[in-house]
């Protein structure tokens, strides 16, 4: 088999199994010099497996992988081997080492060295700090990486890659951590690099950004090929179709039932809630019954207010009423006892349990609750996991599979599924829909607005204005860790966008 | 038939059992080679209506290590590291118990000063104490446990030397030697091991604290924010773990009815440890058997029981040790297992082609 002159990489009839699951059946992708080429699929569909299998993390079972300039089909066995035939990887979650600095991290196992054969880290520096200059990024390339934000660790991340000559570019949700500012300069990177001839892969959820700067699309389901099709020939709804195997309602036709009635009276009142460094003081009301959202640039905030009334970062001035009464939480499980729940950000980092099995992460934050004398019996615990996994819609082989083999979007809807199962008063999403396929976040969109109709308040995070449009009854926007206004009533894109990039008044 | 043998070694006890196997088959083909009954090994009798065989020896001699080894269960869970200071907390634990039941500054006593429970409640309350305060180090100020526990580890023999006033304290009271001896016609360590092993099942069993641990193990973070307190679950585990050593303390101190605490539980973490990890435990916490523990305990004794009936001299003993130690290491090896995952995908792979007549 002679490759095309254009074409750099040929995966052909890519097999792979895990225990109970064929994650990839018989897969053909075939990626050009200097095209962009989106992967899409929803959930467990396969795309990160496959992209897993070019890289060398998972060895699969069947099939033939070639890449341009190598003779002969290549296995890789390692993510360091890859790089070395050009394949460069940025993943979903940012696999760097927080406790390096950054400049280390941009060198990690291609340190420059000097005369005497020792890592040169005069070099390091200077050269990372060239590099990130290139990006408009303007950090001190000797702090920790941890010191940054998610954000700016995955433009690092991108930045490395990137840095590495690589042939092939793989981009795994790049943009599910940045905001649209820094998705622009990477959208004009990514231009850039396909103009030198690099092959891009792009994975993402965001469906705008696929026709913003893809060339071609191949879509995979339930991990077999779904067809590959030039940019042109796959409008939108056609595409969505491909994903789900059918037809979907439209996602602008699930408008709330405006429940501007405010049925019920204050559950959450704060007054003057603040955290050193994080959040500046605030003035926050919550009705029973009312979905009010955060909305604001990654980094302005959001997350850390809602910690904040959570008591996962203790709240330092201030004071916080529930139901019209004074309470003091200094950590989670005082909120929880008030009837909170809060579904964090950093899914990897503060939600899943990995090496727990499906059922135990469902029933966790239950069992927290009744505390650790009374256990749930076996059979309830059972019974939760399975009217979960059914409601949600949750794949997984059984319910004793160990929550790290799902797929990202299903370990996500195994946490929210947890906190369901603690049947809160007051939740608290934050990106609840982040890496989630378009067909799982309608539903969630739908459950947060059958939520509130229960009754329920919901504090709802996330960086898709047109999400929070859709569901929230009023919308809160910080700026710079400063809650600076609200908006209700008439919202639109605009105005929303308007507040966030901040006249003199929101 | 086969798929019979799959199903065995896909058990998730099946290596620690193989382990403990292999060490038994040893003891057998040493045995016939000797021209002894193949059974010798497992032959228990009765002399002077107590129980002896090489197979009650293992259980009564590697009692206190399968009662450490629960603790270090629970702390190798919950911290992703391990407490170095059992093995000076036992020697403290007895130290403290002689001291009180003979009276500070006397030396060999067959006359209690105190009463018995009053010696034994002291010992194991000291020996939580010393558990809290790692527990304490650990949790609370986020030292690492390694670091930790090395205070006590290199403290405890000294403080339980200062309590016996610098000698070996002698308790010669016929009811003091009961823990380590023998009740009715069983060693009582054997007995005092079980019960700890029972209790701690049925606490698994009933209550949530497997979860707690392991959740606060595996990410303490996303256990926080679910509700869990983690500083409070790493320190009682701690808290257990001392106590457990001051139960393996007092059988050693029974055992020989004096405080002899340069010797007293001398390198048992080491055992502990190694029982943790031969049960098939990651020692990067989280997940835990505490069944696979406490098979690695006894596996431990085994082997240094079946080197002594080798003939092996107790200075050479642990060279075999080693040797045996690396083997069974090896078997439960990550990387072994995938070997062995990915020759038998290999065998399927070629018996299907076989069947579609590639």
């Amino acid at each position: 088999m002679t490759m095309d002159e254009k074409v750099v990489l040929t995966m052909r009839g890519i097999t792979m199994t895990f225990p109970g699951v064929r994650a990839l059946d018989n897969v053909d992708f075939t990626l050009r010099k200097g095209e962009i080429h989106a992967l899409m699929g929803e959930n467990g569909a396969g795309k990160s497996t496959l992209i897993k299998c070019l890289t060398g993390v998972h060895d699969f079972d069947q099939g033939e992988i070639r890449v341009d300039g190598i003779n002969g089909p290549i296995r890789n066995h390692s993510t360091m081997e890859a790089q070395k035939r050009g394949i460069s990887t940025v993943y979903q979650e940012v696999n760097l080492c927080p406790n390096l600095s950054v400049a280390e991290n941009l060198f990690i196992s291609r340190e420059p060295l000097n005369k005497a054969h020792m890592i040169d880290r005069k070099a390091i520096v200077k050269r990372a700090q060239k590099l990130v200059d290139g990006f408009d990024m303007n950090i001190d390339v000797q702090r920790s990486l941890g010191d940054f934000s998610l954000a700016l660790q995955q433009m690092i991340a991108i930045a490395r890659a990137v840095d590495m000559e690589c042939k092939i570019l793989i981009l795994d949700e790049p943009t599910s951590s940045l905001d649209d500012n820094e998705v622009t300069k990477l959208f004009t990177l990514m231009r850039k690099l396909r103009n030198n001839g690099v092959g891009i892969i792009f994975v993402t959820h965001f469906l705008e950004q696929v026709y913003e700067v893809c060339d071609r699309i191949t879509v995979l389901r339930n991990g077999q090929l779904v067809g590959e099709y030039p940019i042109t020939a796959l409008p939108r709804m056609r595409l969505i179709a491909a994903m789900m195997g059918k037809d979907i309602d439209d996602l602008a036709k699930i408008k709330p039932e405006n429940c501007d009635n405010l049925c019920g009276g204050m559950f959450i009142d704060a007054k003057g809630l603040s955290h050193v460094g994080k959040i500046k003081p605030f003035d926050l009301d919550i009705h029973v019954g009312e979905v009010v959202g955060l909305t604001g640039l990654l980094g302005s905030g959001r997350s850390e207010l809602a910690r904040a009334i959570y008591g996962a970062d203790r709240a330092q001035t201030g004071t916080l009423k529930v139901k019209d009464k004074l309470v003091h939480i200094s950590q989670p499980i005082d909120a929880m006892k008030l009837g909170m729940g809060m579904l964090p950000d950093d899914r990897k980092a503060e939600g899943i349990i990995d090496e727990l099995s499906v059922r135990e992460n469902i029933v966790l934050a239950m069992q927290a609750h009744r505390g650790m004398l009374k256990l749930l019996p076996m059979k309830e615990q059972c019974d939760i996991a399975d009217k979960y996994i059914a409601l949600l819609g949750i794949k997984t082989p059984s319910r004793e599979t160990p929550l790290k083999q799902l797929s990202g979007g299903n370990q996500q809807k195994v946490i929210i599924a947890r906190w369901l199962a603690t049947d809160p008063d007051f939740l608290i999403l934050d990106e609840p829909t982040r890496g989630i396929d378009i067909g799982t976040k309608t539903e969630i969109q739908k459950l947060i607005i059958q939520l509130a109709g229960e009754g329920k308040s919901i504090l709802f995070i996330s960086s898709e204005i047109e999400e929070m449009l859709r569901t929230c009854n009023r919308l809160a926007v910080l700026r710079d860790g400063e809650k600076v206004g609200e908006i209700s009533g008439d919202m639109s894109q605009e105005s929303v966008m308007h507040a966030i990039a901040g006249g003199e008044n929101a | 038939m086969k798929q019979k043998i799959r199903k065995i070694t896909k058990m998730r006890l099946f290596l620690p059992i193989f382990s403990m196997l292999l060490v038994m088959a040893i003891n057998m083909i040493y045995d016939v080679a000797n021209g002894n009954v193949f059974y010798n090994f497992f032959t228990i009798s009765m002399k002077n209506g107590l129980l002896y065989g090489r197979l009650i020896d293992i259980l009564n001699r590697g009692s206190e290590a399968a009662i450490l080894a629960i603790g270090m269960t629970l702390v190798v869970s919950s911290s992703a590291g391990v407490d170095i200071s059992v093995g000076s907390v036992m020697s403290l634990a007895g130290g403290m118990c002689c001291m009180l039941l003979a009276g500070f500054g006397n030396a060999n006593v067959s006359q209690y000063a105190v009463p018995l429970w009053v010696g034994l409640i002291a010992g194991l309350l000291i020996a939580c104490l010393c558990g809290a305060f790692n527990g304490f180090l650990v949790s609370y100020l986020n030292i690492q446990p390694m670091v930790a526990t090395l205070i006590l580890f290199s403290a405890g023999r000294a403080i339980g030397l200062l309590l016996c006033n610098s000698a070996i304290v002698y308790v010669r009271v016929s009811s003091f030697q009961f823990l380590g001896g023998y009740c009715g016609f069983i060693p009582t360590p054997i007995l005092v091991a079980a019960v700890c092993i029972i209790v701690m099942s049925l606490v698994l069993k009933h209550t949530a604290l497997g979860m707690y641990v392991q959740s606060v193990g595996i990410n303490a973070k996303a256990a926080r924010i679910s509700g869990y307190q983690s500083k409070r679950i790493i320190f009682t585990t701690f808290v257990i773990c001392g106590l457990l050593a001051g139960i393996a303390g007092l059988v050693a101190t029974s055992r020989i009815y004096s405080a002899d605490t340069n010797n007293i539980g001398l390198n048992f973490e080491l055992d502990a440890i190694l029982a943790v990890a031969l049960g098939g435990n990651s020692l990067g916490g989280g997940k835990f058997r505490l069944s696979g523990s406490i098979i690695g305990a006894y596996t431990i004794q085994a082997i240094t029981t079946t080197l002594y009936a080798l003939g092996i001299s107790s200075a050479q003993a642990p060279v075999f040790k080693a040797v045996i130690v690396i083997m069974i290491v090896t078997i439960q090896s990550p990387a072994m297992k995938n070997y062995l995952a990915k020759r038998e995908a290999a065998k399927l792979l070629a018996a299907h082609k076989e069947v579609v007549g590639i």
